[in-house]
C-alpha cells in the first residue's frame, strides 16, 4: 500500500527532517520526475503540433509561477511579511533578463536567468527596508509602493526596453547546446525542459534554505519577532535575507515569464498588480509556509480557470465574460472558505490525507 | 497676481478637490478598522459595487441577465422602467445593508480572534469576489451614473478668476468642476453627520466602546456581531457615497475599484483609526500629487502621480508608522 509506515522510529534529527519520510513516497516522488524529465518531453517531442498548446497554457505557465509561488511564500509563508509588489519584483527580473540577453549575446540563458534573479534580490533588499520598522499590512503598502514605482520606471525609462518604439521587450533567440529555447523558432518540449529544470534546481535549495539554519530565523521571525530577537535572531538579517532570496526567486521567475513563456512583454500589462495578487493568491490556496503548497497553489490558479472556461465556454456555452466573472468570483470565494476552513491552504490537505491513510481502515 | 501664481493656486484647489474624493473611500477604511481591526481592503470595491447596483437599479437593469440568457436562451435586459434616484439610492443601501449582514454571517463569525494578516487576505478575496459578482449582476460595461448632481466646469469662477490676473498677461481664468464642489461639501456633511452620530447616539458610543477595548465593551453587554453588522452597514453606507462621486465623475467601471489603493497612502498618512487624519491625509496626497506632477513630474518623465502617494507613504512609515493622528502602535509581549 501507498502512504503506509509501521510506526514512528525516527532516532535522529535529520531523519525527523527528511521530505520524503517513507519509502513509496520515495518512491512516488522519483517515479514523477521520471515522467516529467524523460516520458513528457519525448511525448511533446513526438508529438509537435498538440504540444504547443499544451506547453504554451497549461505547463509553462505552471512551471514558471510555481518558481514566483516558491519565491513569494518564502516571504510570506516562512517569514511572514506580505508582499504586494511582485509584479513589479517579475518586471525587475524580466527587464534585467532582457538587457543581459541584448547586452552579452554570447552569455547562456540559464546565467542570464539566474543573474537576473540577483539583480531582482538587490532591488528586493532596497525594498525590503522598511519592513525592519514596519510589518503586517503596513509592509503591504510599502511593497505596493515596489509594484507601481517599479513598472512606472519601466515605462518611462527607454533604456530598458533599447529604446523600441512600442515599449515592448522581445526575447531574442538563445540555444543550449544547439537546440532553440527563446524566441520563436524555440520547440516547446525544449522551453518546458528547461523550465522544469530550472524548477527543480531552485525548489530543492529551496527546501534545503527553508529547512535550514536561515529557514528556521525566518521562521522564528514570522512566528514572533520579539521573542525571536531576544533568542539571538538578527531581525535585520532575517528579514533582508528572506525579501532577498525571495525577490531572487520571483526575479528568476519574471525572467523564465518572459524570455521562455511570453517571448514578448509589454511592463503595464504582463506585471500588472493583477499578477501580484495572482501569486498571493496561489501562495494562500497552496499553504503558506509549505513548498508543496507552491506547487499546488500554482497549479491550481494555472488550471482553474482553464477549467472553468472548458466545462462553462465550451461546455455550456456561455459568453467569455460571463465566465471571466464567475471565475473572479469563485477565487474570491474559495480565498475566504481556504482562510476559514483550512488556513494552511491545500498543502494541509494533503498533509492531512497522508495522516488519514496511515490509520486507515481502522482509525482509534 | 502672476499668470504662475494662479496656475499654482488652481493645481492646489484641484488638488483639494481630489483630495476630498480620496477621503472618501479612506473614511470607510477607517470606520471598520477601528469597530473591527478589520483592515477592509475590498472598501474601493464595495464603492464600485454600489455604483453598480445604484445604476442598475435606477435604469430598471435584470439582474444576472447575461447569466439567465446563457442559460436559458433568452434576451431580457431591461425591466422597462426608471427608477427616480432617491428610490434607487434608497433600494442601493439595502443592498449594502443586506451585504453587511450576509458577511458577517459567513465570513466574519468565523474569523474572529484571527492575525490581522489573515484577515486582510480575507478582504482581499471578498474583493475579488464582489467584483465578479457585480460584474456578473451587472454587467461589466463601462456605465454613466447620473443622480442629478450638476457637473462641469464653473463659468462664474472663471470669470472672477480671470479679473485677478496682471494687465495684459493672456490668463483664462481657473478650472474647477462644479462635481467637485459637491464632493466636498457632502464629504464634510458626511464627517459631521458620522462624528454626531458616534458622539452623540447610543449605538454611536457601542461603535466607540468597541473601538477602544473588544472586552471591555462585550463584558457591558454590547453585542460584538451587531455592531460589526452596523460598522458594515456605514461603510457600505460610506462607499455608497464615494460610488455616487466617483461615478459621477468618470463612468462607473472597473478603474473605480482601484481607488481603494489609492486610499492606502492616504490612511498611512492619516492614520488608520482618525477619522479627520482620514480627510487630512486626503487632502495632504491630492494636493502634493498634482504640485509633484507639475513641479518635479516634467524633470522625471511625468506621469508620477501614479506612485508619488506611495512613495510618500513609504517615507512616512520610516518616521511616523502611526500615522498623523493615528494611535500609537505600542507592542505588548
Amino acid at each position: 500500500m501507498l502512504y503506509r509506515e509501521a510506526g514512528d522510529f525516527k532516532s535522529t534529527y535529520a531523519a525527523d527532517q527528511q521530505t520524503f519520510p517513507i519509502r513509496s513516497e520515495r518512491m512516488l516522488f522519483w517515479m514523477a520526475m521520471a515522467v516529467a524529465f524523460i516520458a513528457m518531453p519525448l511525448l511533446l517531442g513526438a508529438y509537435p503540433e498538440g504540444s504547443t498548446y499544451w506547453v504554451k497554457a497549461i505547463l509553462l505557465p505552471f512551471l514558471v509561477w510555481s518558481m514566483i509561488a516558491l519565491g513569494l511564500n518564502i516571504l510570506t509563508g516562512y517569514c511572514g511579511q506580505v508582499s504586494l509588489g511582485t509584479g513589479g519584483f517579475m518586471a525587475v527580473g524580466a527587464f534585467a533578463c532582457y538587457k543581459l540577453m541584448t547586452a552579452f549575446p554570447d552569455l547562456n540563458i540559464v546565467i542570464c536567468i539566474v543573474l537576473s534573479g540577483a539583480v531582482t534580490a538587490g532591488v528586493g533588499v532596497l525594498f525590503g527596508l522598511p519592513s525592519l520598522r514596519i510589518k503586517g499590512f503596513y509592509l503591504a503598502v510599502a511593497t505596493l509602493a515596489a509594484q507601481f514605482f517599479l513598472v512606472w520606471m519601466f515605462n518611462k525609462f527607454a533604456w530598458f526596453y533599447n529604446y523600441s518604439a512600442s515599449g515592448q521587450i522581445t526575447a531574442p533567440e538563445r540555444t543550449i547546446l544547439g537546440i532553440a529555447v527563446t524566441g520563436p523558432n524555440s520547440a516547446p518540449w525544449a522551453t518546458y525542459l528547461l523550465a522544469l529544470t530550472l524548477l527543480f534546481a531552485f525548489a530543492w535549495v529551496a527546501r534545503n534554505l527553508t529547512r535550514g539554519r536561515i529557514g528556521r530565523s525566518w521562521m522564528a521571525m514570522r512566528d514572533m519577532d520579539i521573542a525571536a530577537e531576544i533568542m539571538g535572531v538578527s531581525p535585520l538579517q532575517a528579514k533582508l535575507s528572506a525579501f532577498a532570496v525571495s525577490s531572487f526567486y520571483i526575479g528568476m521567475g519574471g525572467a523564465m515569464f518572459f524570455s521562455i513563456y511570453l517571448g514578448a512583454a509589454e511592463v503595464t500589462e504582463a506585471f500588472g498588480i493583477d499578477k501580484s495578487f495572482d501569486a498571493l493568491f496561489m501562495v494562500i490556496i497552496g499553504g503558506l509556509g509549505s513548498i508543496l503548497g507552491a506547487f499546488l497553489g500554482a497549479g491550481f490558479i494555472v488550471l482553474f480557470p482553464i477549467f472553468l472556461t472548458v466545462v462553462m465556454r465550451d461546455g455550456l456555452g456561455w459568453p467569455t465574460a460571463t465566465v471571466e466573472h464567475f471565475q473572479i468570483m469563485i477565487v474570491g470565494g474559495l480565498i475566504i472558505f481556504l482562510l476559514i476552513v483550512e488556513p494552511h491552504g491545500l498543502a494541509q490537505l494533503w498533509r492531512l490525507t497522508k495522516e488519514k491513510l496511515r490509520l486507515w481502515p481502522f482509525p482509534y | 497676481m502672476s499668470p504662475e501664481f494662479l496656475y499654482f493656486i488652481e493645481t492646489v484647489i484641484n488638488g483639494l478637490m481630489s483630495g476630498v474624493m480620496y477621503s472618501l473611500v479612506a473614511l470607510g477604511f477607517v470606520l471598520i478598522f477601528k469597530a473591527s481591526g478589520i483592515f477592509n481592503f475590498a472598501q474601493g470595491v464595495m464603492a464600485l459595487f454600489a455604483a453598480l447596483t445604484l445604476v442598475g437599479l435606477q435604469t430598471g437593469q435584470v439582474p444576472f441577465a447575461h447569466l439567465i440568457n446563457a442559460i436559458f436562451g433568452t434576451e431580457i435586459h431591461h425591466f422597462g422602467w426608471e427608477l427616480p434616484a432617491a428610490v434607487a439610492i434608497a433600494g442601493t443601501l439595502v443592498v449594502m445593508v443586506a451585504f453587511a449582514w450576509i458577511f458577517e454571517k459567513l465570513v466574519l463569525k468565523h474569523l474572529v480572534n484571527q492575525e490581522p494578516i489573515i484577515l486582510f487576505m480575507a478582504t482581499i478575496g471578498l474583493a475579488y469576489f464582489l467584483e465578479g459578482f457585480g460584474d456578473l449582476m451587472w454587467g461589466s460595461d463601462v456605465k454613466t451614473l447620473n443622480v442629478g448632481i450638476p457637473s462641469g466646469g464653473s463659468f462664474w469662477w472663471e470669470d472672477v478668476t480671470k479679473t485677478w490676473a496682471a494687465e495684459g498677461s493672456d490668463y483664462f481664468g481657473m478650472y474647477i468642476d462644479v462635481l467637485d464642489v459637491y464632493a466636498a461639501v457632502i464629504a464634510v456633511i458626511l464627517v459631521i453627520a458620522l462624528t454626531a452620530f458616534s458622539q452623540y447616539t447610543r449605538t454611536g458610543r457601542a461603535l466607540r466602546a468597541v473601538a477602544d477595548d473588544h472586552q471591555a465593551a462585550q463584558s457591558v453587554g454590547i453585542s460584538l456581531r451587531s455592531i460589526w453588522v452596523i460598522v458594515w452597514s456605514i461603510a457600505g453606507f460610506v462607499a455608497l457615497v464615494a460610488g455616487i462621486m466617483w461615478g459621477s465623475k468618470s463612468g462607473v467601471q472597473f478603474s473605480l475599484s482601484l481607488i481603494a489603493l489609492k486610499a492606502l497612502p492616504v490612511l498611512i498618512l492619516g492614520g488608520f483609526t482618525s477619522i479627520p487624519g482620514a480627510i487630512i491625509g486626503g487632502l495632504i496626497i491630492g494636493v502634493g500629487e498634482k504640485l509633484a506632477e507639475l513641479y518635479i513630474g516634467p524633470l522625471v518623465g511625468g506621469a508620477i502621480e501614479n506612485w508619488f502617494a506611495y512613495v510618500v507613504a513609504l517615507v512616512f512609515l520610516l518616521f511616523r508608522p502611526q500615522g498623523l493622528f493615528g494611535e500609537k502602535i505600542i507592542e505588548r509581549v
